[in-house]
Parts: C-alpha cells; structure tokens; sequence
C-alpha cells in the first residue's frame, strides 16, 4: 500500500499542480519555463561541491583508509551490542550514499537478507541519510563558511538513532 | 627583531590556524579525509589508485551534477507552477502548527516555509532529487532571513539537521536489494525502518533544539 503511494506519487503530484495551474489561469508553459531555468542555474553551482567532496571521500575510501578506522574501531563494537557486521555501513552511511548502499548490498550478500546483520543494514539505510555530503551541499548553495552544531548535533543523533536501531531491532527480531 | 614573542608566535601558528579553521567543520574534515588518504595510501602501497581515484570521482562529480540538472530543472519548473497557482500555499498552511515549532524565526507566510513542506513531503516519499531542488530552494529563501550570510542561521540548521535525520517512509532501493538476494518477505523491513526513522526524526529535532538553547538568530 505504500509501496504503490511511493510509486504514484510522482505522476499524482505533476497531473494535480498542471491541472490546478490550468484552472486557475496561470501561464502553466512560461511557469514552468522559468522555474526549469533557475532548476539548472542551481545545479550548476553544485558542481565544485560535488566534485570536492566525491574526491575526498573517494580518496578516504579507496587509500583503504576506511578499512584501517573500522579495524581500530573494533574494540568499540565488542564493548556496544553492535553486530560488528554492519561496522562499515555505519561508518560509511554518514559520508556517502552511494558508498551506504554498496555495503548494505554487502552485507546482505554476505549474511542473508533476513539474518540479523541483514536486516540491521536495510534498517539503518532506510532510518538515517548521508551528513556531510548534504551539509556541504545545502551550505555551499548559499555560500555559507560557519556551520555552528550543525554536524556536531547530526552527529550526536546519528550515533544514538544507531543505537535505537540496534535496540529496536535486538528487541522485534 | 627576532623576539621571543615573535618565535612563539611562529611556532604555533598552524595550531593556531588549524583552531581558527576548525570552526569551518567542512574544512576540517575535508583536510583530514584528503591527508589521511594519501598518507595511508602512501604506506599501505595504494597510492597507485588514488590517481584513478581522482579522476574517476571528478567525472562522477560532473555526471551528478549534470543528471542533477534535469530532474531539478523538472521539478522546479513544475513547483513554479504550484507556486503561481497558489496550491503551494495551501498545503503549508495545513502545516503550518509544525513549521512554527520547528522554525519560529520564520515570518509567517514567508516563502521559505513552503519550501521546507515540499521538501519534507518529497523526502518522505522518497523523491530525493525533488526533495534536494526543493531544499537547496528553502536555504536560498533561509539565507534572505538570515542577517549573517556566512554563518548559518538556527533554521537552516534546523531544516538540515531534520534532512539528515531521513524522513523517507519507504526504503525503495533497500527493499529492491532483499528481493534481489531472495528475502522471504523483501517488504518486511518496513514497520521497523518507520520506527526506526521515526525515533530518528524526534532525537534530531530533540538534539538540535538543545543545541540552538535560547539564541535567537
């Protein structure tokens, strides 16, 4: 059920904005003309930051420098309840999407879909997003230098949905 | 003149500079992710990939942004639409109890809560490059409230730390894995991913409302 209002929604969106445009008597072609305009001017101006922060985390990654912290991290797992399994994903989900879902795929391969660690890792995917990638995006959009505990306080509450994470998923499973 | 005070000065002025630096955090982590992953590249005998790395990841970069451009000038152009037409309006005034709690520095009827509703209803759907057009357009309509361009206002930070929290009520690419890897029920995971994100939402709003204390800007 949600799953079909997931998959709707997007043509539902665009028939009811375009007839309730038409009815109202608005220039619906120019109005869209326009805001297609500033839609690429804005994407434009993401590209240094993309490209900045794609290398960064690319270089992190790939130098296995990633690898080492999970190792060095070990000991922290075996002290929490947390399935040393999903290590990676927790550390990577912060830092790139598209790194999260490569070790959700993983980690799923690896153990099964409907093991622990599995399930775990579809959770924690689906109940957090990327920080620093989105900070830096939103921020760098408006030319914004000071964050303030901005990812001081995404930090915080990453790390203990994590934990809310494990716990939920300790107690239903 | 050499003197003492000049030499200490010299001594400490890249701790200094780094503390001064720091409260950039994406400067911080930008330096660190980049130096630790050539120095440990270095010793680890990867050094080779990190050229390919860095080619591969500026095109990346590019390719993103140019997929980027399409589905942003799509939505944009469309909520234009909304925007002339007034349905925009209406749908953040049904919302507008909790945008004023979440965000009370913003005037009422300003622009930039409509932004913040389109986007958290996109996110919630999992329109994530519409959510992203709509976000970036709130933080343009955030930064003309905020009196200090370059350091962030207790909204945008709000309106971000909220974002990073996920809203998303179904995992589509999640669910798509299970069912590649033969889950018995790939939709199961469902119930607990709304908990789950749920109770995520409510810390970030908890965290972030004790981080912006009584400050009012």
């Amino acid at each position: 059920m949600l799953e079909l209002l997931s998959f709707s929604l997007v043509p539902f969106m665009v028939l009811i904005i375009v007839i309730h445009g038409y009815i109202k008597g608005v220039d619906i072609y120019d109005a869209f003309l326009e805001g297609a305009l500033e839609g690429l001017k804005t994407a434009v101006k993401l590209i240094p930051s993309l490209i900045a922060i794609f290398i960064a985390i690319g270089i992190f990654r790939g130098s296995q420098a990633l690898d080492m912290l999970i190792t060095l991290l070990n000991p922290l797992t075996d002290l929490t309840n947390i399935p040393k399994e999903v290590l990676p994903l927790i550390l990577i989900r912060p830092l790139s999407g598209s790194g999260a879902l490569a070790a959700v795929r993983d980690i799923i391969s690896h153990y099964g879909p409907d093991s622990l660690p599995g399930i775990l890792a579809a959770v924690m995917m689906g109940s957090s997003e990327t920080i620093f990638y989105t900070t830096s995006l939103y921020y760098g959009s408006v030319g914004i230098k000071d964050y303030r505990y901005t990812l001081k306080a995404a930090l915080i509450s990453y790390v203990i949905s994590v934990f809310i994470t494990v716990t939920i998923c300790g107690l239903l499973l | 003149m050499y003197t003492k005070r000049n030499r200490i000065n010299i001594i400490y002025a890249p701790f200094i500079y780094f503390y001064e630096r720091s409260f950039y955090m994406i400067n911080t982590i930008w330096f660190f992710l980049i130096i630790v992953g050539i120095l440990y590249g270095t010793l680890s005998g990867n050094l080779g990939q990190i050229n390919n790395i860095i080619l591969e990841q500026a095109e990346e970069g590019v390719s993103f942004g140019i997929g980027l451009m399409g589905i942003m000038a799509f939505w944009m152009g469309t909520m234009n639409i909304a925007e002339k037409s007034g349905l925009i309006k209406t749908i953040s005034k049904g919302l507008r109890p909790i945008i004023g709690f979440l965000f009370p520095q913003i005037p009422k009827e300003h622009p930039a809560e409509r932004w913040i509703v389109m986007n958290f209803i996109a996110n919630m759907f999992g329109v994530g490059n519409g959510a992203t057009a709509f976000g970036l357009k709130a933080m343009k309509e955030l930064d003309a409230l905020n009196p200090d361009k370059k350091r962030a206002s207790n909204a945008m930070a709000m309106f971000l730390i909220i974002n990073m929290s996920s809203l998303q009520l179904v995992p589509l690419s999640v669910i798509k894995i299970r069912h590649d890897y033969g889950a018995e029920n790939p939709t199961s995971i469902i119930g607990i991913t709304l908990l789950a994100t749920f109770l995520s939402t409510l810390v970030a709003v908890i965290v972030g409302k004790i981080f912006e204390g009584g400050r009012r800007c």
